[in-house]
């Protein structure tokens, strides 16, 4: 413990540096430093000092890359758990997603969360009694055959590399906002970034990062809430008084809500949506009209004596038409699905399950526990999330370090609700019922790069709260701006997002060329390597799929948010059903868990794909679209994906061998049991 | 000797998981219908999804720990 703690004492130094780095700069700021400066300070200041953590913690032992010697203290793999956890998605996504779906969203919160009971009390002080180095090598030792190892590492990379291709866009992202670097640019410094802990120290550098970016992020996190809260309220802390913010929100909404400017705004809205019905259903004419009509009008622009500008304009206007009836369609459903969505009378932040309709209610109702159910599970289930739980000296240790992890974990997760709170709360009574031209100035210097968009549709000259559509990211990026802090404070923020895409990457990096070098190339191809090779082709295995990751989030794939959510989906039913079946049913055999996760991920793939995709070219499939069952979205495909995998190997273990002498010494050995069979319940 | 261990850790963990599943699916699906107390200026189903099942989470993670520092004694296991 002595040990611990000095590295309490070196983390408090740590802490007390990033402090007076940040102070350092409110100063300098004030003396009139620019903020593009500001930006590069932080983006710097932070990669060096990972890295510099990354250079001290560099190894060339096996045990140390893959699990950090197994000597992580609680506390500290439980700070190192909730850097690993905590992505961009929830550090920058989640407060939107509340802003603009209310208790809704609330899903995410107790789903991110409610998963850590089903670590600590499943899966953790087993996988730390059991002290390899991944998953697959649980699965492997408790089923046997290398079959399912492969078909783990198959989950595996699935699940982690759609993950970390969206924390690397994530970086690009916020590079490129913040240091105005070009996005492919921001790309691969954080690749920089990242590799530099990795690459040199595996598990053992990354690990002592992740706590260093904790920190940050943590900071970053809850500064600029906390300033917010003090303004409007006096008090500095945002979770305990935004119950109150809560209640004003209310009223401001229904007296915002019933006023007849509002209505209008949204007829206006839907007359649109059924306009581009309209035009979709008549269709390739439609197109031919609008064209027609544009070529008339420029002509007639062009023979009286107007000005340059507005025929330069409406010819962009026929320019910009879609090339053909296909794309027409394509753009205008989505057209109309925007217009749509505005014309839908707004909810109240606060209400649960808000539709009339009560059909409508109870599929809102199914969803929300849906998504909770996969959130949860897939926590459970996601491989780099589990590994830490090998890096603890004893399974005592692994116990506490994740009480420690869902503590560090849930100091982010409530304070995000209030973000969005706040930020309604600035919205309804600083924003709505204002003329256009006097909006406060963050409006319009995020309206600039797309993020916050203000359409005066009934043309009054006057925001309605259906006028504006706002980008989920912006509300923890511009909260700064909001409070009118000075600009280091978004730095700060910058700086976390950055810490919380970095450190999550660092993870499944791991996880992936852990799955490749370990398990596929030393378990099953060459178990006689020596040491010292395998950690080569594990270091070079971690540039390839580095590269490769940062060279596809540089295309800006378009659905990276919800390929997200899929990958919870995918986890849970891959891993879930075999692992907790695997250490709590002395049954469970081979050949059941083999079938049981090709069914589980089998079965969440299929949904995932009749719901989303209609037509596949390539494959030659068209029409693929499925009414969906018992009205459950495709993010929670795990719901089925899971059920199906517990069943299925429950029915296929039943109907063939009991497994043999070696999976009932592993479980003995994970359960302290001696005697096999002496439960009857077994 | 340390059969007992196994079936009272067993014993737990399904008593918590019980308790888990209660916190998490019962009370969302309940919601609306907590929604019209009031809890620190919050209506109670709300505050519940925000704060109050994540408090019950930790505490549940605290409570099993515990007893099973106290099994661990209990059965002389020492592991590692």
């Amino acid at each position: 413990m002595a040990t611990s703690s000095r590295i309490k004492k070196y983390y408090l130094y740590y802490t007390g540096a990033f402090l007076a780095f940040i102070g350092a700069l409110a100063v300098l700021e004030n003396h009139g430093m620019p903020p593009r400066w500001i930006g590069y300070s932080f983006l710097f200041f932070t990669i060096f000092m990972y890295a510099a953590i990354g250079v001290m913690s560099r190894t060339s032992d096996v045990s140390e890359y893959y699990v950090a010697g197994r000597r992580i203290p609680a506390f500290f793999n439980g700070m190192a758990t909730g850097a690993d956890w905590m992505s961009a998605a929830s550090f920058i996504g989640l407060a939107g997603t509340l802003y603009l779906s209310g208790f809704q969203g609330l899903a995410y919160v107790i789903g991110w969360t409610g998963g850590f009971v089903l670590v600590a009390l499943l899966l953790a002080p087993y996988l730390r009694r059991f002290g390899e180095y991944t998953i697959p090598d649980f699965l492997g030792a408790r089923y046997g055959g290398n079959a399912i190892r492969l078909v783990a590492v198959a989950a595996a990379i699935l699940a982690s590399f759609v993950y970390v291709v969206a924390q690397i866009y994530g970086v690009g992202v916020i590079t490129s906002r913040f240091v105005s670097l070009q996005f492919e640019i921001g790309v691969f410094v954080g690749l920089a970034g990242i590799l530099v802990c990795s690459f040199l120290g595996g598990m053992r550098a990354v690990t002592w990062t992740q706590v260093a970016q904790y920190l940050v992020l943590i900071v970053a996190y809850a500064t600029p809430v906390a300033i917010l809260s003090w303004n409007v309220t006096g008090n500095p802390v945002p979770q305990l008084v935004y119950g109150q913010v809560l209640g004003n929100v209310k009223q401001l909404e229904e007296k915002i809500f019933a006023q007849p400017a509002e209505e209008q705004v949204r007829n206006l809205y839907r007359e649109r949506a059924n306009l581009y019905a309209e035009k979709i259903m008549q269709l390739p004419q439609s197109l031919s009209l609008e064209r027609e009509q544009l070529s008339r009008e420029i002509n007639r622009l062009k023979a009286s004596d107007s000005q340059m500008k507005d025929i330069v304009a409406l010819e962009r206007q026929r320019r910009d038409l879609p090339q053909d009836p296909e794309q027409a369609r394509v753009r205008w459903e989505k057209a109309m699905a925007v217009a749509g969505e505005r014309a839908k009378p707004p909810t109240h932040h606060s209400e649960a399950f808000p539709a009339t309709d009560p059909d409508e209610r109870r599929a809102q109702q199914i969803n929300f526990l849906a998504l909770i159910f996969c959130l949860t599970v897939g926590t459970a289930s996601l491989p780099h999330l589990l590994m830490r739980y090998y890096t603890t000296p004893t399974v005592r240790e692994a116990r506490e370090s994740v009480f420690w992890a869902l503590l560090f974990i849930l100091l982010l997760y409530i304070t995000a609700p209030a973000y969005a709170v706040f930020a309604k709360h600035e919205v309804l009574s600083h924003l709505v019922e204002i003329p256009i031209t006097d909006l406060p100035g963050w409006v319009a210097a995020w309206s600039k790069v797309g993020m916050v968009n203000i359409e005066d549709i009934n043309r009054d000259g006057i925001m309605q709260f259906a006028e504006l559509s706002l980008n989920p990211d912006v509300i923890v990026l511009a909260t700064p701006e909001i409070a009118g802090m000075p600009y280091v404070v978004s730095g700060l923020v910058a700086a976390g997002a950055l810490a919380a895409a970095l450190s999550t990457a660092d993870g499944l990096l791991l996880t992936i060329t852990g799955a490749l070098s370990h398990d596929v190339y030393f378990r099953i191809f060459r178990p006689q390597s020596s040491t010292q090779l395998r950690l080569v082709i594990s270091k070079s295995l971690l540039l390839v799929v580095a590269v490769l990751a940062a060279s596809v989030a540089a295309q800006k794939p378009g659905t990276i948010l919800s390929m997200v959510a899929w990958a919870f989906s995918i986890a849970a039913s891959a891993f879930f059903p075999a692992l907790v079946l695997g250490i709590f049913w002395r049954r469970a055999n081979q050949q059941g868990a083999l079938a049981g996760m090709l069914m589980g991920i089998s079965v969440a793939i299929y949904y995932i794909l009749r719901l989303e995709a209609d037509n596949i070219p390539w494959l030659g499939l068209n029409n693929l679209a499925l009414e969906p069952w018992f009205h459950v979205q495709s993010t929670s495909a795990g719901v089925f994906g899971v059920a199906s995998g517990f069943l299925t190997i429950i029915v296929v273990s039943l109907l063939t061998a009991p497994p043999g002498r070696n999976s009932e010494d592993f479980l003995n050995r994970l359960r302290h049991t001696s005697k096999p069979g002496a439960n009857a319940i077994d | 000797m340390t059969e007992g261990y196994w079936k009272k850790t067993r014993q737990l963990t399904i008593v918590l998981l019980i308790i888990w599943l209660i916190v998490t699916f019962v009370l969302s699906w309940f919601a609306p219908w907590l929604n019209q107390w009031q809890f620190l200026g919050f209506p109670l189903g709300f505050y519940m999804a925000a704060q109050g099942s994540l408090f019950l989470y930790l505490l549940m993670i605290w409570i099993y720990n515990r007893r099973m520092r106290q099994l661990d004694d209990e059965f002389g296991i020492n592991d590692e």
